[in-house]
Order: structure tokens, then sequence, then C-alpha cells
């Protein structure tokens, strides 16, 4: 069976919907700036920048509406709304619909928030709201009432991988026979201190305070660790047939999925990026695709001193000398990276660059790491191939050793 | 110093509004929470609780089953202020 996408929402750094965000993108602007808070001089938390939203949810979102929900459940409803009424709100059995939101941490900012609450004024204080709020289901659960959603809701939770898993999931969702669509997405919401506290005391954090801007510089000689972002994307996974039958709209194609586990290490990577190849190669081979059918990658890249050349030296390997015509896009260098809504705004990017035919930048590359051999696109948007059909992978990794690839085709 | 019922019911309405978004006109005395403002138990408890802040009064849990009407919650609240 056939599953194609018909919807994309997303609210990130670069803008509060797809078209502000993907125009960011092609643009080449950074999302990451100055946090305007004292967590620095209140208790020396150490990064003092981060990509927040574009637009915060409660611009969008009714009052009540922020009172009931997590940060990340808040800005997995704005992007699940623009997905679902780009698919064209389809008409869907509510026991065939879908729902798989993931988050990497949680509802991180109500736990601590409710902590404090605790400590500061006392038990009676603490909001009954609290656990639903809380629980790392919650964006899905929300989204599940939301567009009442009766086939499933699932939240697939694996660190900076969540959201491509969840997209994954979806795929097979509907590829079993589970569901016709599938409102399928990641977000995260913790620019906290605590996380960004925690974060950088295992040194995965850039610490370029005075020049934010220019702190995610995936492959760059310079990059010092990744920039904390927030933000959900969502995309509407629908089987051809249903979206066909109703006249949809279809963006792209999910052609193949691949999962695999480093079993090596809590946090680090397998250094020979074993997992990480292997996870491109099950998906090629599910989508029956080769690697010379492959013209774009959206890559984890998250401007690691380790991690990001594990990464290019899996996808050299794999592609061989066809990596010379494949163009390689590191957008978390302009969004910072959304942890478990990465993989899934991430899609979105590989999505539009198939819909587009534009592979869009990477920037802060001043001086490429001299042991890149791919095609690095820099600055500026290239062309994919004009004619033909197309396919990109998504690739996603997190803390665990999960490591997530996604095939997308054109339309 | 113990406020009246009508500013208690206004504090009240305040809170009701912004945790369900009910229209504040919609909320006096007469109103069941549960049969006419639909509001479920969890929220029932969120605005007890934000009311025993904001009034400063403290309304126990078996309290809450018996506060049906949000005049039974001002008549509660305005006692427990005294």
């Amino acid at each position: 069976m056939t599953v194609v996408v018909t919807g994309l929402g997303t609210t990130s750094p670069l803008g509060g919907d797809v078209a502000s965000t993907w125009e960011g993108a092609l643009a080449g602007r950074s999302g990451v700036r100055t946090l305007d808070n004292d967590w620095h001089e209140k208790w020396g938390v150490p990064v003092t920048f981060a990509g927040q939203l574009a637009v915060r949810p409660e611009e969008v979102l009714s009052r009540p509406e922020t009172k009931r929900m997590d940060p990340s459940a808040q800005m997995a409803i704005v992007a699940a709304r623009e997905a679902w009424s780009d698919a064209g709100s389809p008409e869907v059995d509510p026991e065939r619909l879908g729902s798989i939101v993931s988050s990497g941490i949680g509802g991180v900012w109500t736990l601590l928030s409710a902590w404090d609450t605790l400590k500061e004024r006392g038990a009676n204080r603490v909001l009954p709201l609290t656990v639903p709020m809380l629980m790392p289901n919650s964006p899905t659960a929300y989204v599940s009432l939301e567009f009442t959603a009766r086939a499933g809701a699932h939240s697939p939770v694996s660190a900076c991988a969540s959201g491509a898993e969840a997209i994954g999931m979806g795929f097979e969702m509907i590829e079993s026979g589970r569901a016709d669509v599938v409102i399928a997405g990641g977000t995260e919401a913790a620019i906290h201190p605590l996380p960004i506290t925690a974060f950088a005391s295992m040194q995965a954090l850039s610490k370029r305070n005075d020049d934010p801007a220019a702190a995610s510089r995936p492959y760059d000689v310079k990059r010092d660790g990744f920039v904390l972002g927030e933000g959900s994307g969502v995309v509407v996974l629908e089987s051809e047939e249903h979206a066909k039958a109703r006249g949809a709209r279809i963006y792209a194609r999910v052609l193949g999925l691949g999962m695999t586990a480093d079993a090596h290490h809590i946090a680090a990577p397998e250094p020979n990026g074993a997992g990480q190849t292997r996870a491109m190669e099950l998906a090629l081979e599910r989508a029956g695709l080769t690697t010379a059918d492959i013209s774009h990658v959206n890559a984890h890249a998250t401007s690691t001193p380790v991690g990001d050349m594990i990464e290019a030296r899996g996808i050299r390997a794999l592609l061989g000398s066809h990596a010379d015509q494949v163009l390689l896009s590191a957008t978390k260098s302009m969004t910072g990276h959304l942890l478990g809504g990465a993989g899934a705004l991430e899609s979105v990017f590989t999505i539009k660059a198939l819909e587009t035919r534009t592979a869009p930048p990477t920037i802060n590359v001043d001086e490429p790491d001299p042991e890149l051999q791919v095609d690095l696109v820099r600055d500026t948007p290239r062309a994919l191939p004009a004619e033909g059909q197309l396919a990109a992978i998504n690739n996603s990794f997190g803390f665990g050793g999960h490591n997530v690839a996604v095939v997308f085709g054109t339309a | 110093m113990a406020l009246a019922q009508n500013e208690v019911l206004e504090g009240l309405a305040e809170i009701v509004v912004e945790e369900t978004g009910i229209d504040a006109a919609d909320v006096q005395l007469d109103k069941s929470f549960t049969d006419d403002l639909d509001i479920d138990s969890l929220s029932m408890m969120t605005i007890v609780t934000l009311a025993e802040e904001k009034f400063d009064v403290r309304i126990p849990d078996e309290e809450v089953k018996n506060l049906v009407t949000v005049g039974d919650a001002v008549t509660y609240i305005v006692n427990a202020q005294a």
C-alpha cells in the first residue's frame, strides 16, 4: 500500500507556519537568538541562547488552551491544525484516523513548575491538570481529541529521533491497514534552565554565547555542539487510495523506513555509524530503491564535533561516488535542534524540498571539515533535478542509539 | 477585609473564564458548574485551587462536591473569609 503526504504544519524558530518557515530556510536565516532572561545571572546556566519559536503559541491559541496544555502540546496543536487544514480537513472515519505525535522529553515545563509550586507554596497549590499536562503522550492525546482520532494515539519516544519515528510509525500504521489517515509528527518545548544546563553539562551544547546566530554550524571546523531549539512539525499521512478518492493534493510519497539501534552507548553514537548506515540501507531496501535514486539528504547533523562526521562518513560510504550527485542539507544550522520535534520538522523540509525541487541551505559553514566528502548545500538553496521522480532521505538519530531514516519521494 | 458577594462572583468568574473559555456573562449565581457550564471534575478542582489562592481561603476536597452552583461556591468563599 502506498502512503502519501497530504498536509504539512509547523511552528518553528523560523516561522509560525510552513510558508514562513520554508521561506526563512530558503533565505538562510537563523532562528537562534540570545534568551531574554536572567537564568545565567541567577543560576549560572552556561548557555544564554536558543532557537525560540518565532510565534508564541499563546498568540494563536485561546487562553484556556494555553492553561490546559504544556507548551509542547500547544506547539503540536498549532502544527497539527495547520497540517489538517492544509490537507483539506479530510472526512475520515474516526476509527480509521490515527494520531502519532512524539516528544523527546515530555512536559518538562509543567513538571518543573509544579515542583516549584509544591516547594514554594505547598501541596494545596499543585493544580489537578499537572499530570495530564506533563505526561509525554499529552501532545498526541490532545491531537487525538481535537481531530477525533480513534484508530490509536501513540507517542514513540526515542530522544532526538522521536519525531521521525512517529512519522515512520504513521507510515506503518497505514501500511499495515490499521488506519487510512494518520496525523504524525513531533514536538518539543525544552528551552528551560534545567534541560539547557543538563545538556550543557554533558558537553552537548554550543557555548558560543557571544554569537548565537553562528552557533549552529554543522560540518564547520569550529562547530562546538548543538543549539537547543523548540517547536513542532506535523504531517498528514494518508493511504494513496484514500487521498485520491477525495481528490487531495499529494505533496510526496513515503517510500521507505529504516529503524535500528546501536546498542553501543547510552549517549554516544557508535563511532563507525554502522547502525545509522544500516537504517539508511533498510529504508532504501524497503522503498525498492538503490542509492543511485537518491537526490537529497536532510542530515541529522546537529553541529557536534563527533556526531556530524560519523553521519557524513556513513552517507559517503553508503552512496559511494553517487554522493557527488546528492545535495546534502543540514537545516539545524538555521532552526537549532528541536529534539523530539527535529525529525518531524526536517521531514517537512525534506517534503518541501521534493515538492519544490529545491534543497535548502546549510548556514554558518565558513570552513567545512576537511574530511567532509559530500556535496553540502551552503548558504543559498540549490536546485534538485527538474525532471523525473526524485527520492530523498531524512535522517534522525537520538541519544540511546536510536537511528531512523525515512525515504520520501516526489508525488 | 472580606469581599462582598458580587466581588467574589466577579473574581470567581475571572478564574472560570480563564480556565474554560466560557463567556463571563454565563457565570451566574444560579448556574450549575457541571450541568450548565459543562465543567468537568478536573477543571472544577483547578478552579477550586485557584480560588483558594485568590481569596485566601481553604476549601476542603470533601466540600467541593457540595458546591453545585456558582452561588454555592460564592457563598462558601464569602463565609470562609469571614
